[in-house]
């Protein structure tokens, strides 16, 4: 097929687990793989985004990395999608910023029980992590959000086959969720 | 003769004193709410309700039906807005659904849900709230509280004024009667209505929270429009 969509994803902080949900619609991967043709994504290991007609974003923005990614995939997306309940309002990474930065690197690498040779990592390959963690909204324009943490398969598939069929992607109520 | 006010077109009788909200419950007629409480006097403070009566824009908690009132309730305009407000109160807490023993049985939530509330659109506070899990049968999660005051109108109706609502903008917040201002100094006990009325999950008892998994709970199963008061009632995950 000539004109297949182009798809995009990936994850900020995020866990993962949205990606693992998207592999849940089983065999219908197979459809999918004959409507469209996969870009930057951890299925591919492609490492940057080219043109894409959709960015899938799992995960908020937690370190400078992700705020790269973001705008990458923003530049280079003419849809952006923010997926899952951390894309959407910081979900449980945002649970930090509760506590000073500088309060949780100490808990996690100085403090916590059984930690040896206490450091904090400051290796300059690591990207620099923000003072906040930030939804997805509050640094690029995002023009479709999919709820759930994460969001089950079908709201993945519904969305996708409403877009590619040229419909408005609209979620029924049995699929938005927020846990 | 009956008096009778107009919702979207269908004539809904109503009596002397009764308020649009009131008539339309009486009438089947759903009004998104959720600082309302048939059994509590009006607070009027969430502005779920809003309605438009004779081209303004009044909460139907606190509006007293009058004859010949043309009220619109379910337009497009009227469904941004609360949607709008939904969000509103959403950004003001820290509401991290997954991680909230609600889930599924919340109003606040099963209300975002009716109005196909996909984001929360504007930036979020993240403003530091605490935690009061001094008390042996009930919690207060503070990130939740969406000042509703149905427990401070339920404990009031207890007897026993146990919660009150402090401070104004963003210094609002929820305090409890007693000397070291904890749930575990104050009078509440397990058996009290201020314990089961809150909307959200800002006040939970202990003990219960996952007996019913979720994907199975009252707004997974059905929309709020169609719940019951009393199904409602049990929303606290007995
Ligand atoms: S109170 Fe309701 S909206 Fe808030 S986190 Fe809990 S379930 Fe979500
Ligand atoms: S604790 Fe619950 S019932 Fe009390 S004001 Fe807050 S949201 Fe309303
Ligand atoms: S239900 Fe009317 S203002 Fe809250």
């Amino acid at each position: 097929m000539a004109n297949k969509i182009r798809l995009a994803t990936t994850s900020l902080a995020g866990c993962f687990g949205c990606h693992m949900s998207l592999l849940d619609i089983d065999e219908r991967i197979l459809e999918l793989a004959e409507l469209v043709e996969f870009n930057r994504t951890p299925i591919t290991d492609i490492k940057h985004c080219g043109d894409c007609d959709v960015g899938l974003i799992e995960g908020g923005v937690c370190n400078s990395e992700n705020v790269h990614v973001l705008r990458e995939f923003r530049g280079n997306c003419k849809i952006l999608v923010a997926v899952g309940a951390c894309a959407i309002n910081g979900g449980l990474p945002a649970m930090r910023n509760f506590i000073p930065l500088g309060e949780c690197l100490k808990e996690a690498y100085i403090d916590a029980i059984g930690v040896e040779n206490a450091q904090i990592p400051s290796d300059p390959e690591l990207p620099l992590l923000l003072e906040n963690v930030h939804p997805i909204h509050e640094l690029v324009k995002v023009d479709y959000f999919l709820p759930g943490c994460p969001p089950c398969a079908d709201v993945f598939w519904k969305f996708l086959t409403d877009l590619i069929g040229g419909r408005e992607p609209s979620l029924p109520y049995e699929l938005i969720h927020y846990d | 003769m009956s008096k009778t006010i107009s919702i979207d077109g269908r004539q809904v009788e109503f009596v002397d004193g009764q308020t649009i909200m009131e008539a339309a419950a009486a009438a089947g007629v759903y009004i998104p709410h959720l600082c309302h409480h048939p059994d509590f006097t009006p607070h009027g403070s969430c502005k779920l309700c809003t309605v438009k009566v004779n081209g303004r824009n009044c909460s139907a908690c606190t509006f007293p039906a009058q004859e010949g009132q043309e009220v619109l309730n379910e337009t497009d305009e009227l469904r941004e807005d609360r949607r709008m407000i939904t969000q509103m109160l959403f950004v003001e807490g820290n509401h991290f659904c997954p991680s909230c023993e609600k889930s599924g049985n919340c109003q606040l939530q099963a209300v975002a849900y009716y109005l196909q509330m996909l984001d929360d659109h504007f930036p979020l506070f993240f403003a530091s709230r605490e935690l009061d899990a001094s008390h042996p049968e009930v919690m207060i999660d503070h990130d939740r509280c969406i000042f509703c005051t149905l427990c401070v109108r339920a404990s009031h109706l207890d007897g026993k004024e146990v919660f009150a609502i402090s401070g104004r903008g963003i210094n609002k917040h929820l305090i409890v009667n007693s000397p070291s201002g904890k749930l575990q100094d104050s009078a509440l006990e397990a058996g009290d209505r201020a314990v089961d009325i809150c909307p959200t999950g800002a006040i939970l008892r202990k003990g219960i929270g996952y007996r019913v998994p979720i994907g199975k709970r009252i707004f997974d199963l059905k929309k709020i429009d169609a719940v019951s008061l009393a199904e409602q009632g049990g929303a606290h995950g007995e």
